[in-house]
């Protein structure tokens, strides 16, 4: 098993090469499901801070794998394992590129974000977390940023401490420079809100938590999908993802770790593949990443993921990024125009996501007026309660971006909130 | 008339905007709340039962149009009947909405809440329609925890 070695010039080669022009049509022309119609209507959809479609070259790489490679990884001496475990490697290399991480070994796969969060509170949080120490979270966590560190600090006797944000949902930054603090053990972030679309200043918040020695893991689960990241350039500790919601298949995630902290921390779960040497007195563990991967993992996933990795950098992350900017502030612009809509969220520091109310009316009512215009929307708390209380609101309605979505479909959209109105008068 | 029209006929849009029997009712001996961690929506209910007779009920609460306008509508349903009334029209309505009613007569035997007849048109829709319903039998049940339509 060998992983391969850093490559630090690729991040600016990666940043110097010129993305082809960005056609959205072509784009549309490579997602699939984007073909139907719904209620006779053409799909219009909005959903993706939920999970993102995936383009055919993700679909086509699972199928390949399947039907041209599947074996068990790290195990077998045949030609298809050999294949198989090349191919999940590989993955690992394309997601370390995609971070612009120094090594692979630093690439965990794990089922998801989430998954990657309880390994971090699990394995590296429960390192000297003992009464009296602070885990520092935000105003602004999806639910699976708060409820492992909830456990673990109820379990440690240890403390969660919450940094808050104003009424645009920005976070306090003078506050959380309070609230870092010798007991403080590890910062845990959004670094994009999937609740309102804030973008956080998390370059700055790192640089002041590890200014008091703090760690810092951030939730990339929203930003990953629309931003270009750079792990080493953030210098954060961890970073963790989902590869559904980057137009790659449910049940793969990824945990990104500094190796040195990686190194120090004990093993997550124990089986298979994270072992060298097994006796029933002593087992010795298998080097990074494995470490951390117990049993068989999810190898199509991976390859399905590294497949959606290589079609993001094919279009041009830069390019990516320009286009989904431009369609969002289009987007901003729209919702704005309908009457009786309260947009939330910071007016500056918005990306991806559209969170807003409609005047008195239900946002499950909105979304079913919209799924009935072939619109799919989300309605609910985002998993993120507390945003929800912070706002004074029990749901909203959201419309999430992704880089298929067009100007005449947000125009479809706001027409429909339009209609929504007239409907519930 | 479409499927969206049939949903949110006027009937209902106007118990969601005006519910009836809405707001707290100090006499009552029976309470209980009811949540849909799907959407949000949570509901109190308050009953004045006497022996087995529903003598008055009233609600209060925040969710959509269909989950307010059904609390709204059984509240004007059940008062004066029995529990076993409440509880024989809780299951034809669980047939209206889930599209499972056999005749015109048992659509009838539903009164104003047979409106709701569009609900089974959509099926992510059905718990709005039957929170009401879960949380009134919880409170003859005196089960004053919070129940959930999960
Ligand atoms: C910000 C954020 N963090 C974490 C998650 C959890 O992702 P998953 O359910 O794929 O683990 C989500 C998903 O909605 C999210 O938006």
């Amino acid at each position: 098993m060998k992983v391969r070695s850093p490559a630090a010039t690729e991040s600016a080669a990666r940043k110097d090469a010129a993305p082809a022009r960005f056609d959205v049509a072509a784009v549309r022309k490579d997602f699939p499901i984007l073909a139907q119609r719904v209620y006779g209507k053409p799909l219009i959809y909005l959903d993706n801070a939920a999970t993102s479609q995936k383009p055919q070259a993700v679909i086509d790489a699972i199928a390949n794998y399947y039907s041209e490679s599947n074996a068990n990884v790290h195990r077998a001496v045949h030609a298809l394992g050999a294949r198989a475990t090349e191919a999940y490697e590989e993955a690992r290399e394309k997601v370390r590129r995609f971070l612009n991480a120094g090594d692979a070994r630093e690439i965990i796969f794990v089922r998801s974000a989430t998954e990657g969060i309880n390994l971090v509170a699990r394995s590296f949080g429960a390192q000297g977390l003992a009464r009296g120490g602070e885990i520092l979270i935000t105003a602004m966590e999806h639910h699976s940023n708060i409820v492992p560190w909830q456990l673990l600090c109820e379990e440690r006797g240890a403390r969660l401490r919450v940094v808050p944000m104003n009424d645009d949902g920005e976070l306090l930054l003078d506050e959380y420079e309070k609230l870092l603090t010798p007991r403080t053990r590890l910062v845990a972030a959004s670094h994009l809100s999937n609740a309102l679309g804030t973008l956080n200043p998390v370059a700055r918040m790192i640089e002041l938590a590890h200014a008091r020695g703090v760690p810092v893991l951030l939730d990339g689960a929203q930003a990953a999908p629309h931003l270009p990241i750079d792990v080493r350039g953030l210098d954060c500790d961890f970073y963790v993802f989902s590869g559904h919601k980057l137009y790659g298949p449910t049940g793969i995630g990824v945990l990104y770790g500094k190796a040195a902290l990686l190194e120090a921390m004990p093993p997550y779960q124990g089986g298979g593949d994270m072992i060298r040497v097994v006796t029933f007195e002593k087992t010795t563990f298998n080097d990074l990443p494995w470490k951390f991967e117990a049993g068989t993992p999810h190898i199509s996933g991976a390859i399905g993921l590294g497949a959606a990795v290589d079609y993001l950098e094919r279009i041009g992350r830069t390019a990516i990024e320009d286009y989904e900017s431009g369609l969002f502030r289009y987007a901003e612009e729209a919702l704005a125009r309908v009457p009786d809509l309260v947009l939330f969220g910071s007016k500056t520091q918005r990306r991806g996501v559209l969170s807003f109310n409609l005047g008195r009316i239900h946002p499950h009512d909105v979304g079913t007026v919209l799924d009935r215009a072939g619109i799919a929307i989300r309605a609910g708390h985002h998993c993120a309660q507390p945003v929800m209380d912070r706002l004074g609101v029990t749901a909203t309605a959201r419309a999430s971006i992704a880089l298929f979505n067009t100007r005449e479909e947000i125009d479809r959209l706001a027409e429909a909130l339009v209609e929504a109105r007239r409907v519930f008068g | 008339m479409s499927e969206l029209a049939e949903l949110y006929q006027e009937l209902i849009l106007d118990h969601s905007k005006r519910p009836r029997n809405f707001g707290p009712l100090p006499e009552a001996n029976r309470h209980a709340n009811g949540h849909n961690p799907l959407c949000g929506d949570k509901i109190t209910l308050h009953v004045l039962l006497e022996g087995d007779r529903i003598r008055d009920l009233r609600f209060e609460g925040a969710g959509c149009a269909i989950s307010t306008a059904a609390a709204s509508l059984l509240t004007e349903a059940l008062k004066g009947k029995d529990r076993a009334a409440a509880e024989a029209l809780f299951a034809r309505f669980r047939e209206l909405v889930t599209g499972k009613v056999e005749s015109e007569d048992a659509r009838r035997a539903l009164g104003k809440l047979a409106v709701f007849g569009g609900v089974c048109e959509f099926p992510m829709r059905v718990k709005c329609a039957t929170l009401a319903w879960h949380t009134l039998l919880a409170a003859l049940d005196k089960r004053e925890e919070s129940i959930t339509t999960e």
